[in-house]
This record gives structure tokens, C-alpha cells and sequence, in this order.
């Protein structure tokens, strides 16, 4: 295999990512698209492992596994919260602390 | 990049990337674009999943594990039970996308087109070597307790402090 398949599938996938995260409104797709951008670079790190010969890289990318886990677990308690209180997630009406 | 086969690169190997990354492409596609929260939630499985068949390809049998347990697992299930909960139109739902949702075409295009330029110039002819095997669980664990233990005690105390907080924002009262 080359390295390039691999960083060229991260790039890819990051960059679906980052448009969904510019293109939608509903934050749970927002988490959804933060998802796909953290696994590319996960994808990264285990060619770069594999292209290096340690295992340096795997763990890196089991501790992003661990932050990306934490991370969904607040962001869709937060996602809860702002739904209780304003029966909606649309991120474009969440103005308030606009100053 | 099949044209630069040569008797150095395991044919097999590119072919069933391929096979791997064309689904997680157009998965990741649908996962953007489609108009119903649930479908996207099982789109982005075969994004996850496609994922740890790519770490098995590449030898970190441990990683993919751990995206199956973790991902596919704890993570969906959590993702459904968001959308559930916020009571997301089960169906086609036409307020998904923001106003301005196009802009986010030309900076995603741009930002592949930058990215691959670089990638390309920086590792053309890299090749991955053979893993011969899968990586041995005992050096990850060796990796994960000595040089990288601050970092793991770091993350321990993160998920505790995201435990907490998820139970304490998700409350009723």
C-alpha cells in the first residue's frame, strides 16, 4: 500500500466533514460531522504508525477515540439542555449572547 | 495509483482499500446531504465501520476494536438517543441545512485541493511497509503505561470530568 491512499482518504473525509459542519443546522448532525473529521485523523495516525513502525500512532489514536467519546457525551447533554429550553436545536436561533 | 504497481507493492492489499474506501466515500457524501436524521446516523456506521476494516488493513487490530466497541457501539447508541430525545421529524425534515449552507462547498473543495497538493508533494512514493502480522497488544500496553502515562491519567480525569458533567447538564431538576 502507499501512504498516499490513506492521508488521501483522511483528507477526503475531513473535508466532507468540514462542510458538514459549515452546512448544517441541526446540531446533532453538527456533532455527527465532528465525528467524521476526528476519525480522519485517526485514519492518519495509524498509516503514520504503520509508515514508522511503532505503535505511537495507535495509541495517539486510541486516546482521540477516548476525547471523541467525552466529547459526544457533552455535546449531546448540552444538544438536551438547549432542546428543553427552547424546544429546538437549530444552531442559527441560539442568538442570545450575541451582544 | 494502480499504474505504479511494481513486484514491491502487495496488489491485494491496494485492491481491497479500494474496496473499503469507495463505500466510506459515498457514505461520508450521503452522511452530509441526506434529509433524514436517522438515515444519517446509520450513514455515518458505514463511515465507522468502514473505518475499523481500514485499521485492520493496517495492522492495529487493538484500534479497531476499540472504534467497534466504542463507536459502533456506546457512541451510536447515543447518537439515536439524541435524536430521539430532541424529537427530530422522523422522516424528511427540511430545516436541516442553514441558509448559507452553500458556502460550505467551495471551502471544503478548497481545502481538499490545498491538502492533497500538499500530501501528494510531501509523499508521493511512500510506501507503507508489509505489518507482517498484527501489532502485538502488549507493546500498546507497554506504550500506554510508561512513556504515555501522564497523558492517560490526563484523559481518565477528562472522562470522569465528562461523566460528571453530561449527568449534571442532563438532569431534570
Amino acid at each position: 500500500m502507499f501512504a498516499v491512499n490513506f492521508l488521501l482518504l483522511g483528507a477526503v473525509l475531513f473535508c466532507i466533514g468540514v462542510f458538514g459542519v459549515i452546512a448544517r443546522r441541526n446540531a446533532v448532525m453538527v456533532l455527527m460531522s465532528v465525528e467524521l473529521i476526528l476519525n480522519s485523523v485517526n485514519l492518519n495516525l495509524i498509516a503514520f504508525a504503520l509508515m514508522n513502525g511503532n505503535v505511537d500512532g495507535q495509541i495517539f489514536a486510541l486516546y482521540v477515540i477516548a476525547i471523541a467519546a467525552a466529547e459526544v457525551g457533552v455535546g449531546l447533554a448540552m444538544v438536551l439542555l438547549v432542546y428543553r429550553n427552547r424546544r429546538s436545536i437549530a444552531l442559527d436561533e441560539l442568538s442570545e449572547m450575541k451582544g | 495509483m494502480l499504474a505504479q504497481v511494481n513486484d514491491s507493492v502487495n496488489v491485494a492489499q491496494n485492491v481491497g482499500f479500494a474496496v473499503i474506501a469507495a463505500p466510506m466515500v459515498v457514505a461520508a457524501l450521503f452522511l452530509v446531504s441526506t434529509k433524514n436524521v436517522v438515515h444519517a446516523a446509520l450513514w455515518l456506521v458505514v463511515v465507522l465501520a468502514g473505518m475499523a476494516a481500514l485499521y485492520v488493513l493496517a495492522a492495529a487490530e487493538f484500534v479497531a476494536v476499540s472504534q467497534v466497541l466504542v463507536y459502533v457501539g456506546a457512541v451510536m447508541v447515543l447518537f439515536l438517543f439524541g435524536i430521539m430525545l430532541t424529537r427530530a421529524q422522523i422522516g424528511r425534515d427540511v430545516g436541516l441545512n442553514n441558509r448559507g449552507w452553500a458556502i460550505g462547498i467551495p471551502v471544503a473543495v478548497v481545502l481538499l485541493g490545498l491538502l492533497s497538493y500538499v500530501i501528494i508533494d510531501a509523499y508521493e512514493d511512500t510506501k507503507l511497509p508489509d505489518a507482517g502480522g498484527p501489532t502485538p497488544t502488549e507493546a500498546i500496553s507497554d506504550g500506554v503505561l510508561s512513556p504515555y502515562l501522564i497523558p492517560f491519567l490526563a484523559i481518565s480525569f477528562i472522562l470522569l470530568a465528562a461523566a460528571i458533567g453530561a449527568i449534571v447538564l442532563a438532569r431534570k431538576d
